[in-house]
Order: structure tokens, then C-alpha cells, then sequence
């Protein structure tokens, strides 16, 4: 900042004019073409023929009111789902991109097992696995497999995550450059301790806003095991629904996976915007 | 203490070191000088078994290096390396970087191994940035974090891969000073360099490497004055 004006020579006040000027310009043609595109996506939205409609059936506010309390007991078991998954995919994940890293000759039968996991778990679509699972797994009747939708859910999805989440973090291992495996070797340390103490941090650091992509994504799926019976959210609004014969209950539930959802993103831009800032050098 | 029998290598067709003879004593500091590609790194590489050998012996001490029954670790963790790169560890702080090999490696208690750290830190002049990460640090500093790192474990040999390669021409005296400590504190020291002056003033030792042989080695005084193959004088001729 400029302190002693005096010190600042007649073409500097001349640019620092200049500049304050274009910067109210950027910013009023900015506020004015978001009012402008605004105001005729509302227009287009509140003048087509089915408006009112919609509104009455798909925004209802006493409707709202009505199944809110519903939803959101059948929201916590998205909650519960979500978050018991996580805790289980992060470890599998974790052991499967080793084992695809690691050079051992001992692990190769382990390789081929995590790389066909990988490969047929993330060609086959999530609502597909949930319903093999889901409907196939308890058809084995074999003793110690569970019975309930609520594990045979977290399995589906664990399995069908775990897959992906696996990738993340072989691909952040795999993008550590050499040097750094050197030099940790360099200095006496065994492959094991290299991978765990220098390589792992750095590419956990590295594959973070992938990471939480796909946990976000995982959220969201959680609706896929309504498929199965699980009274999770989007059950619960669609119950709400037939029972009512209108669909403001499913504005409601996608309202819930919004709010989850978001604050998660934001977390996520600013954690690239930091990795950003520093590999600039702060 | 290292003694190098006909090491050869090869990178597919081409040959990067073709029959070398080097014996190194106790405390002898030894400069490889030779052009880029001469087999300077690769010779350093073999020699910390980062790269295989694929004919000859390497002997450190009573230990056959090129013995492939050898535990790698255990004789990488006699010998240290530094990178013309730095490859300072990025995720941990400059005094982790310093402890992180003596506690995993050598099994030193936390609090020595800190306290050597900060000895080392103290001595390149660093101490108010054991806290610091390597990325806020320039390339000097980063390069003496690398050397205090590579000496924190105490190795008996210590190799140095043209540590002043990628350094502002003002930031390598910095570096090379604190190589002319370890020096001075009796270390045995390999290094490659294009520090043609520094390889003059500090070595005991100039071999200079062209296609994979070691086409002369001596002094420094004799090297520099009166080279006696061709190849040596013309090389340093384009050096000076």
C-alpha cells in the first residue's frame, strides 16, 4: 500500500486511477449480466405452459413441511451408510494399490486378484453390484454372511468403491517421482519403510481432491440401495410420494444429498487451491 | 576402503562404464570429472546399488558389494548419497527430512536423533528452518539440508552426484563449503563435478572418466599443469 502519496510520482496516480476505474467496470458488468441471465432463466422457467404444475406438485410447501421429519429419519441411515463404507473402503483401497505396486514375486498371485477386483468392479456399474449383492449374496446361504440390507448395502458399496478409490491412490503412488524412492533407499531405508514413511504421505497428499470426489459420488450412491428395501432417503420420499400422489418429498430428499454435499466441495476447491499455492511456492 | 575391479555397465547397447579400477582409502576425497554421459553417475549408482553391476567387483570394506546374495539395505546404509536434485522429502519439515533415516534405518532414540539433526542444521547454517518445509527453502539451502541429511547416519563413504549441477552460480560456494568441512573432518568423500576449481583446491584425488574408462587419475596439481593423456588436457582445455 501506498503510504506518503507524495512519494508517488504523477503517472502512478494516473495508473492507480485507471486501474480502480476498471475494476468497478469489471464489476458491475459482472453483477449485471448474472442479474440479467437470472432474471430470464426464472422468466423462461416461471412462464413455461406446466408452470404452476410443477410448482404445486414438485414444490409444495405444506407437502415440504409434511414429509421433512420423514426423510430425515430415513437421511441418517444415508449418513450411517456413507460413513461406515468410507472406514471400509479407505483400508481396502489402500491394500489393493500396494499390492498392484508392490515388486515382491510372492504377491504376484495377490496382483492378479487386485487387478481383476479393479477391473470388474469398476466396469460393473454400482447399481448392478448393489443388486447382485443385494439379492445374490444371501442366495449362498453360506454360514457367517450377513442377512442384513443394511451390511449387504455396505458391502455393494464397499466393493464397488473400494475399486475406484483404489486407482486414486495407485495412480498418486505411482506419480511420486523416482528420486524420491532413491533417496529414501539412498539412505538405507527398506522398500517397505520407503513406500510407508516417504512415498504414501506424498501420494495420499497428492490424490486428496479425487479422493473426496469419489467419496462425494459414494454419498449420493447411497440412494442406489433403496433398490434393495433399505428405507434410506430416497425410500422414504417415494413412499411419501405414492402415498400422496405428489413429489415434493423428492425435492426434499435431493435437498438433504445437496446439503451434504456441498460443504464436502467447497473443502475440496480449497484444498487444491492451497496444494496449488504451495507448489508455487508460499 | 572401496575397491572397484573392472565394473562394467551397460544400458542396452550402450556401454556406460567399460572396465573401471578405482581404490579409495580412508579419508581420501576423490573427484570424478569427464563429460556428461562419461559414466560419472552411473559409476556412483553402482557403487550405492542403485544401479546393478554387470561384470566386475565392488568391494566396501570386507563386503562384496556386487555379491548378490547381499542385503542391499544394509550396505546402502554404510554408504551416502546426494542427488544433483536435492530430493529433499517434501511432506516432512527440514528436520524430520535429518531424522527420518536415523530412526528407521540405524534405530536412534528420538530425542538424539533430533538433537544430531539440529547439530547438523546448525553447522550449514540452517537452524532457523529445522521447522521450515523443503519447498520454502532455495536451492542452496535445500542442497545443504541434502548433504546434513546424507551425513546424519554417519555413513563411511560418502557420494556426491554433481550436488552443484543445478545451483545459481552464486549459491554453489555455500554447498561446496560445507563439502570442504566434511573434508576437513577426515570423511571419504566420491564426488562428480564440473566444479573444476573446487575439484583442484579439495581433492586428494582427480580421475577423469571419458566413454565408461578412466583415462587418467592423479593429483590435482599433476591433472591440472601437466596432464599426461591428450583427451585429459583437451577435456579441461574447454573446462577452463
Amino acid at each position: 500500500m501506498i503510504n506518503e502519496q507524495s512519494t508517488v510520482s504523477a503517472r502512478q496516480l494516473e495508473r492507480l486511477a485507471y486501474r480502480r476505474k476498471r475494476t468497478i467496470r469489471r464489476a458491475s458488468v459482472g453483477a449485471l449480466s448474472t442479474l440479467l441471465v437470472f432474471a430470464l432463466l426464472t422468466w423462461v422457467v416461471v412462464n413455461a405452459p406446466g408452470w404452476s404444475r410443477v410448482q404445486a406438485t414438485f414444490f409444495n410447501a405444506n407437502h415440504a413441511k409434511d414429509s421433512l421429519p420423514f426423510i430425515w429419519d430415513a437421511f441418517w441411515l444415508n449418513i450411517r451408510l456413507f460413513m461406515v463404507t468410507e472406514l471400509l473402503v479407505l483400508p481396502l483401497a489402500l491394500l489393493i494399490a500396494v499390492v498392484r505396486v508392490v515388486p515382491s514375486p510372492a504377491m504376484l498371485p495377490f496382483k492378479i486378484l487386485a487387478a481383476a477386483y479393479t477391473d470388474i468392479f469398476r466396469g460393473t456399474p454400482t447399481l448392478l453390484v448393489v443388486l447382485l449383492i443385494g439379492f445374490g449374496l444371501p442366495a449362498l446361504r453360506l454360514a457367517g454372511i450377513p442377512t442384513s440390507l443394511f451390511w449387504l448395502g455396505v458391502i455393494a458399496l464397499t466393493l464397488s468403491y473400494g475399486a475406484y478409490v483404489a486407482e486414486a491412490l495407485r495412480a498418486g503412488i505411482l506419480s511420486v517421482h523416482p528420486t524420491q524412492w532413491a533417496s529414501g533407499r539412498a539412505l538405507g531405508m527398506s522398500y517397505g519403510q520407503t513406500l510407508r514413511k516417504l512415498i504414501l504421505p506424498q501420494a495420499v497428499r497428492r490424490v486428496m481432491p479425487p479422493l473426496i470426489n469419489d467419496f462425494v459420488s459414494l454419498q449420493k450412491d447411497t440412494a442406489l440401495l433403496s433398490t434393495i428395501g433399505l428405507v434410506e432417503a430416497l425410500r422414504a420420499a417415494s413412499v411419501y410420494q405414492a402415498e400422496t400422489f405428489n413429489f415434493t418429498s423428492l425435492a426434499v430428499a435431493a435437498l438433504f444429498f445437496i446439503a451434504l454435499t456441498v460443504p464436502i466441495a467447497r473443502v475440496t476447491d480449497w484444498m487444491s487451491l492451497r496444494a496449488m499455492r504451495r507448489q508455487v511456492g508460499g | 576402503m572401496l575397491r572397484i575391479r573392472n565394473a562394467k555397465k551397460s544400458f542396452g547397447d550402450q556401454v556406460v562404464l567399460d572396465g573401471i579400477d578405482l581404490d579409495v582409502a580412508t579419508g581420501e576425497v576423490v573427484c570424478l570429472i569427464g563429460a556428461s554421459g562419461s559414466g560419472k553417475s552411473t559409476l556412483l549408482k553402482c557403487i550405492d546399488l542403485l544401479e546393478s553391476t554387470d561384470d566386475g567387483d565392488i568391494w566396501l570394506g570386507d563386503t562384496e558389494l556386487t555379491d548378490p546374495a547381499l542385503n542391499p539395505d544394509a550396505a546402502r546404509a554404510r554408504i551416502g548419497m546426494v542427488f544433483q536434485s536435492y530430493n529433499l522429502f517434501p511432506h516432512m519439515s527440514v528436520l524430520r527430512n535429518l531424522m527420518v533415516a536415523q530412526r528407521a534405518v540405524h534405530g536412534v532414540k528420538k530425542a538424539d536423533a533430533r538433537a544430531k539433526a539440529l547439530a547438523l542444521l546448525e553447522r550449514v547454517n540452517l537452524a532457523e528452518k529445522a521447522h521450515a518445509y523443503p519447498d520454502s527453502l532455495s536451492g542452496g539451502q535445500q542442497q545443504r539440508v541434502a548433504l546434513a541429511r546424507a551425513v546424519a547416519t554417519d555413513p563411511e563413504l560418502l557420494l556426491l552426484d554433481e550436488v552443484t549441477s543445478a545451483l545459481d552460480p552464486l549459491l554453489v560456494g555455500e554447498v561446496l563449503d560445507f563439502v570442504a568441512e566434511l573434508k576437513a573432518e577426515g570423511r571419504t568423500i566420491i564426488m562428480a563435478t564440473h566444479e573444476m576449481d573446487f575439484a583442484r583446491s579439495s581433492a586428494d584425488r582427480i580421475v577423469f572418466l571419458a566413454d565408461g574408462q578412466i583415462v587418467e587419475s592423479g593429483a590435482p596439481e599433476q591433472i591440472f599443469t601437466a596432464p599426461r593423456q591428450q583427451r585429459t588436457a583437451q577435456f579441461l582445455a574447454r573446462h577452463r
